[in-house]
This record gives C-alpha cells, structure tokens and sequence, in this order.
C-alpha cells in the first residue's frame, strides 16, 4: 500500500509518454530547464534586434527603415523599454537561474528532481505568459511604452502622457507583475530543493559553488520581486482607478489630471530596493559559475571556497542596502546619500575577494582554454572593468554629473548585461554536452568568443567618453546636440560595432543548432570534472540517477589530489584522507 | 589512497509522510517570505504616503489630502469570523494528520477515507471563511455609501487595497481547502490530503495574523 501511495510522487521511475506531457506541461526541472532556456534565447534575440535598430537611429535619426520607417522620437523610447526590459528580465533574470539552475541544481545536489515539480511547471508558464504580454505591447494602439525599464513615475502613471503610456503601458506592468509571480514560485522551489533535497553527503559546504549561487539568487529574488509586485499594485491602480499614489498635482498639456498628493519617488524607492538586488539576481549565477569553470579547467581547486561562498552572501546582504545610489539625483539629503555611497563602495570588498580568487585560481594552473574556459575568463575581465566604473558612480557628486549620461549606459552593460551574458554563454558551451549528448563544435566557439569579447569592448567602452562628453542616454536626436556633434564619429563606429557584434551572434545560434544534431558524441564525463552531473548518464534520465542516488564524500573541487590516480576525484568517488 | 574511482550510490526510495510534511512545510515557510513582503511594502508606502501634503492650487499653500476613514463596524464582526475559521481550521488539520499518522503505520489507510461521524470542519472553515469573505464585500459597500472610494483620499485608497489584497490571499486558501475536498472525492490518499490541509492551516492562520495587523494598522495609524 505504502508504495501506491506515493506513486503520484516517486517521479524516480515512469518517465511520462506522449508529446504534451513529456515537452510542454513537463514536471521534469530538466525540460523545463531547457524551456527556460529557449524562452531567453528568443527574447535575446528579439533584444538584440531592438538595440540595433536603437544604434541605428542614433546617427542617421531620420533615415527611414525598411518596414519600420522613419523612427520618431517617442519609437526610440519604447524600442528602449522594451529592450531593456526584455534583457533584464526575460533574458538575464530568465537564462541562468530558470534555465541552466532549474537543469543543473538538483542534479548537482544529487536530486531527483526539484522538491516541488508542478509548481516549477507553473512558474515557467508563468514567465511564458508575462513575456507574450510585454511583445503584445508593441501591437496595441498607440505602440509599446515610453517609461524606460525603471518605469519612473509620473510618465509610466498616466494615461495621457504619451503614445504607448495607454493600453501599451498597461501591459508592461501587467507582464512585470507575471513575471514576478513567476519568478517568486521558482524562488520557492530552489530554496526547498537546496535546503531539503541535497544527497547523502552534500553538506551545505561540499555544494558546488554554482548551487551556493543559485540559493543565494533565490533569496535575493523571495525577497525582491514582492517589493517590486506590489510597486506594480500601486502603479496600476494610479493608472486605472484614479489613486494618487505615485502621481502629484501635475498638468498634461495644461490640463489638471485629477490627481494629488502623490510622490514619484515613493516608486523610485520601492522600485531601486527591488532594482539594484536585481542586478545580483542577474549576475551571482555567472559568478558561481566561472569560479566553477575556472577550477575544472585550471586543474585546480578554486581558491578559497568559503571566502567565495560568504563573498556571495555579503554580496547579496549589502545588495539590499544600497538603491538609493540610483536616486543621487533626487534631492536627497546628503547624510543619506553619504552612507547609501558608503554601502555601495562596500560592496567592492566582497567582488575584490572574489575577483583576486579567481585570478588565485588560474595562477599557476593546467589551463586549459576551451570555449567555456574562454568564456569564464572573459566574465572575469568584464567584470573588473565594468565594476571599476561603480565607484565613480557611487560617489554622489560625480553621480549628479554622470546620471542620465551614457557612462552609466556603459557601466551596466558591462558587467551587467555583457558579464551575465557571457556566464550564460560559458554554461551553454559548458553544459551542453550533458544536456544533448554531443559537443558543441570548438573552432566556432573560439570564434564566436573572440568576436563577441572584442566587439564587446569595442561597443561599450567608447561609451564612458561619450557619457563623460556629456552624451545623455535616453536621448534620440544626439545628432542635433552641439556639444556632441564631433563625437558623431564615435557613435559610428559604435553602431558598427554593434552590428558586427550582433551579426557574429549568429555563429553561436548555428553552433546551438548545428552541434545538436551533428556535434561529436559525448561521454558522460567530457571535461574531467568532479561533480555530481558528470557521474550520471549523458543525457541523464529522467530521474536523473537511474533509480539511484549518489553518496557524496568528498568536495566539489578535488584537482590535482597528490596521490590521486587521475587528476580528480569525484564528488562521489571514494573519500580522499587529506594530510596536512 | 583511491587508485580506481569507484561512484558511490545507494537505491532511491521515495520519500515518507514526514519527509514530504516536512519538506512542504518548508516550501510554505518560504513562500510566506513574499507575501510578508509584499504587505511590508505596502505598509512603508503607507506610511510615507500619509506623510505628504499637496499643494493646492487655488491658495497655493500644501495642505493634506489625507482624511481619516472611520472603518465599518462590520469589519470587526469579520475578524471574530476569521479567527472562529482559524480554530476550525486548526481542528480540522489535526483530525486529519491523526487520520493519515494512523493510516502511515497500519495498513488500513483506505478505510480510514471514510470519515463518518466525525466533525466536518474543514467544511466548515470553508463555510467560515466565504463568510469572512462576503462580509469582506459589504463593508467595502458601506465604505463606499459613506462616501469612501478608492481614489476618495489616499487613506481610502489605502483601506481597499490592503483589504483587497488580503482578501485575494485568503481566496488562495479557500480553493487550498477546496482542493483538498476534491482529492477526497477522489479517494486520494489521506497522507496527500492531509499535506494539502496541513499547509493550507499554517497560511490560514498566517493570514488571520495578517489581518488583525491590517485591522490594527488601518485604525491605530489613521
Ligand atoms: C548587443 C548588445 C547591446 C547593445 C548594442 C545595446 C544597446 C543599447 C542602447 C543603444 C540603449 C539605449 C541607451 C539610451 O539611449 O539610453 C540600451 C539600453 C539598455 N540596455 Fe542595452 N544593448 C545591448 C545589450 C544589452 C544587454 C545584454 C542588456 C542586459 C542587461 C541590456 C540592457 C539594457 C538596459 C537595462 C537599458 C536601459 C533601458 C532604459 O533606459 O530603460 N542591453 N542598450
Ligand atoms: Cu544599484
């Protein structure tokens, strides 16, 4: 009887049939891994193409397009919106923790699946849902909205402020607010399944770093995104039903709106205390896994395990303390602005830590330079110079210059649009193998990494001069600016960049697609490393260990173990008895 | 020192009763995090809300647009309602638990489906808690035939939305239960439909709490 009773639970034996079942509605974190992954491919795809035709408009602003025609200023704004909201959330927040954590975490944990498997289903349908809401934007009368993706107030709170603050702007904060659902029932599910699911002999501190940082977003994210939900509450009720939450007395064309009292940077402030967590939401994943990456291909244990596991838990801790460095601008008190700038320059202590570990890691190691190697190296350098940015803004007096100007466009894109990126790119070449049983082709991986790196740096660092010239970011007729007009022909170059970059995007699709069905076979250990998902069948079942569980003895980082009878030993491989 | 490596594994087994209560107790621990959250959110936007004057434009001077609602009498009646739901509820998980601890150790766990002559109170914290609910309703009708709408003053504005979300929570519980009902009719295990009762009582209780909060915020912070 015992056993019947939990048949509708034991996922560890019938692997579901049919179609629907087995790729839709899957309860199985490995498909709806790869679920999560596609839906962000799509979406970076759809972000890209936005971001070009933006460099497009920058320096031949009246130039008409083909099927789009001419971009008008207010086209710009919303071309911005929705490819900053799509990156960030549909991309950023979407790829590393929805799709490479929902594949990897309990495999890495020796799980047999999440601790709770309709529900993951529930939360990918859900993000689904909130993406094809956001592109409904675009197709809505009056177009897609103007606010930008932090939807500052009053714009993004009245109706009349502008074409696509209707119906378009509607759908923005309705798909925000999906998405938050959505990812609020992932979070949810990650921390169960770390804190409750992990193999005989996972402790806490034998976890690969990768899973420490997928925890840690998650609870970033349990805490963030019902700020951000109930921000998006108000906002719509201003909108909809005539509150005055976030709008003051303001005219539109001289006319009273109706509302009073409001104060737009009541949103500012719910909106930055979910805003800045967000950006380690977006980037602890990338730095779990390049720390992983750069010990399995250095050969080497990762240098300071604790030291990297507490950084990410400072990290994450000060990330709740320090969104008022995105209001300098706000007339804040200066005492206030003080210590939110103390708190951000705090945070460079824990990044150091864990950037000096990382070069630790290297030194003096077997390199060896595979795409994901290349990948997780470059994470590193963008990190550094993106993050060597942040002081400089973090200061409120260089911050009131540098606000609204394309430093900032800089500093984000860098370490954390291009960073992220790059994490998710190391963990596709990465994973790959263990996800569709084949190698992805490496002479188009070092390719694709080295146009990517040097386009990269070629369309982003030409930014801090242009912002420092005073180049405003938000701004579509540049051209016409006088004190920029001579930079013209760096934001060519920008645009070609940019282009160039894009266009070599494409290698990696190819790559994806080609590898899957033609790439070599791969064995179940490729990369000679020591955790749990190497030791499981290539793809891995749909249990994940065939009926069994793995018994963990040893940490996640044993290269080069003296004594040893190959260069590493395995998560699960008989304990080594360190002398010291 | 290890010459072959040998992967050490050991048979799966499917997880326990407790091992799954204890694992969705967990999970409803941690999805309460939000929920606080979001609550905690709306409480600080009250708080700087009720802070700020407005100019008014026909004397140029900052005034307040905050008025004080006088809250429904009715609104305490509710409470005494959810609080009784809350004790039914509380009753009904533990007939429940004992139910399927009896059925996890012997061997009859089907008869013990059969739950004549026992008191329905998950029925009747259902009963209970849609009364909460439609009272819920009339007060929001008596605020308004005062005179109090949404967009009325900031402070109404307040009132509907923290009752509102509330009330959209509690429905969450509502079809919980209703849920468990169905897996009842289903002849689920009773292992199965008390986990679904148990965690639905610990949120039923939590938003019980919640809501005297709300009660005590919307009075004693006019
Ligand atoms: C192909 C590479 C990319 C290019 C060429 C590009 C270009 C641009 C441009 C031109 C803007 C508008 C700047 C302005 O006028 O204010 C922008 C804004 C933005 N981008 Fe990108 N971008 C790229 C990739 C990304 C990635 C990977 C992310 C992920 C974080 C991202 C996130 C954003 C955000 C959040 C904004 C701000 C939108 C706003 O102001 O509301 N971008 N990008
Ligand atoms: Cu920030």
């Amino acid at each position: 009887m015992a056993t019947h009773e939990f048949a509708a639970q034991a996922h560890a034996h019938a692997a579901p049939q049919g179609f629907i079942r087995k790729w839709i509605f899957s309860l199985d974190h490995k498909v709806i891994g790869l679920q999560y992954f596609f839906l962000a491919l799509t979406a970076v795809l759809v972000g890209m193409f936005l971001s070009l035709l933006m460099r497009i408009h920058l320096i031949w602003p009246t130039v008409p397009l083909p099927l789009l025609g001419e971009i008008k200023p207010e086209t710009y704004l919303s071309l911005l919106t929705m490819h900053g909201t799509i990156m960030v959330f549909f991309v950023l927040t979407t790829a590393p923790q929805g799709g490479f954590g929902n594949y990897f975490l309990p495999i890495q944990i020796g799980a047999p699946d999440m601790a709770f498997p309709v529900l993951n289903m529930l939360s990918f349908w859900t993000t689904f849902l909130g993406f094809v809401v956001l592109l409904a934007a675009f197709f809505v009368t009056g177009g897609a909205p103007l606010h930008g993706w932090t939807g500052y107030a009053p714009l993004s709170a009245l109706q009349s402020a502008g074409p696509g603050e209707g119906l378009g702007a509607d759908l923005w904060i309705i798909s925000i607010a999906i998405f938050c659902i959505g990812a609020l029932m992932g979070a949810l599910n990650f921390i169960t399944t770390t804190l409750d699911m992990r193999a005989k002999g996972m402790t806490m501190m034998r976890m690969p770093l990768t899973c420490w940082a997928w925890f840690i977003t998650a609870i970033l994210g349990l805490l963030a995104f019902g700020v951000l939900l109930s921000a998006g509450i108000l906002l719509l009720m201003d909108r909809n039903l005539g509150t005055s939450f976030f709008v003051p007395l303001v005219t539109v064309n001289g006319q009273l709106t109706g509302h009073k009292g409001g104060s737009p940077l009541l949103w500012q402030h719910l909106f930055w205390f979910f805003g800045h967590p967000e950006v380690y939401i977006a980037i602890l994943p990338a730095m779990g896994l390049c720390s992983q990456l750069l010990s399995v291909f250095s050969r080497k244990p990762i240098f300071g395990y604790k030291a990297m596991v507490y950084a990410m838990l400072s990290i994450g801790f000060l990330g709740f303390m320090v969104w008022g460095h995105h209001m300098f601008m706000s007339g804040m008190s200066p005492y206030t602005a003080f210590a939110f700038s103390i708190m951000t320059m705090a945070i460079g202590v824990p990044s150091a830590i864990k950037t000096f570990n990382w070069l630790g890691t290297l030194w003096r190691g077997k390199l060896r330079f595979t795409s994901p190697m290349l990948f997780a190296i470059g994470f590193v350098s963008l990190f550094v110079t993106g993050g060597i940015s942040g002081p400089f803004l973090a200061q409120p007096v260089l911050d009131i210059y540098l606000h609204e100007t394309y430093f900032v466009i800089a500093h984000f894109h860098l370490i954390m649009g291009v960073a992220s990126i790059f994490g998710i790119f190391a963990a596709t070449y990465y994973w790959f193998p263990k996800m569709f049983g084949r190698m992805m082709n490496e002479t188009l991986g070092k390719l694709h990494f080295w146009l990517t790196f040097v386009g990269a740096y070629a369309i982003f660092m030409p930014m801090h001069y242009y912002g420092m010239a005073a180049g405003l970011r938000r701004y579509s007729q540049g051209t016409e600016v006088a004190w920029i007009q001579h930079l013209l022909p760096l934001q060519k170059f920008i645009t070609i960049a940019a282009f160039v970059t894009i266009a070599s995007q494409f290698i990696f699709v190819f790559n994806l697609f080609w590898s899957m069905k033609k790439g070599k076979k791969a064995s179940d250990n490729p990369w000679e490393a020591t955790t749990l998902e190497w030791t499981t069948a290539t793809p891995p079942p749909h249990d994940n260990f065939g009926g069994k569980t793995p018994v963990v003895r040893n940490g996640p980082y044993e290269y080069s173990v003296p004594g040893a009878s190959r260069d590493f030993v395995m998560q699960s491989d008989e304990e080594i008895k360190k002398k010291h | 020192m290890a010459t072959i490596a040998t992967t050490a594994t050991i048979n799966w087994v499917a997880p326990d009763y407790a091992t799954r209560l204890r694992r969705s107790r967990l999970g409803l621990l941690v999805a309460l995090t939000p929920v606080l959250m979001l609550f905690v959110s709306f409480t600080s936007a009250y708080v700087v809300r009720q802070g700020l004057p407005t100019l008014d434009p026909r004397t140029n001077q900052l005034v307040r647009d905050w008025i004080p609602v006088k809250l429904p009498i009715l609104l305490l009646v509710n409470t005494g309602v959810l609080v009784l739901s809350s004790a039914g509820m509380e009753l009904a998980r533990r007939q429940i638990k004992n139910a399927a601890q009896a059925g996890a150790t012997s061997s009859t766990a089907e008869v013990s489906f059969n739950d004549e002559g026992k008191m329905p109170w998950l029925g009747i914290t259902i009963v209970l808690g849609l009364s909460f609910l439609f009272g819920q309703w009339m007060a929001w009708k008596q605020l308004a035939a005062n005179g109090f709408y949404v967009a009325t003053t900031p402070s109404s504005s307040f009132v509907y939305l923290l009752t509102g979300a509330h009330a959209v929570h509690l429905m969450g519980g509502v079809v919980a239960l209703l849920l468990a009902g169905v897996f009842a009719l289903l002849r689920r295990p009773v292992t199965t439909r008390s986990i679904v009762v148990d965690v639905t009582a610990w949120y039923w209780h939590f938003m019980a709490a919640l809501w005297v909060y709300i009660l005590c915020l919307l009075e004693f912070a006019r």
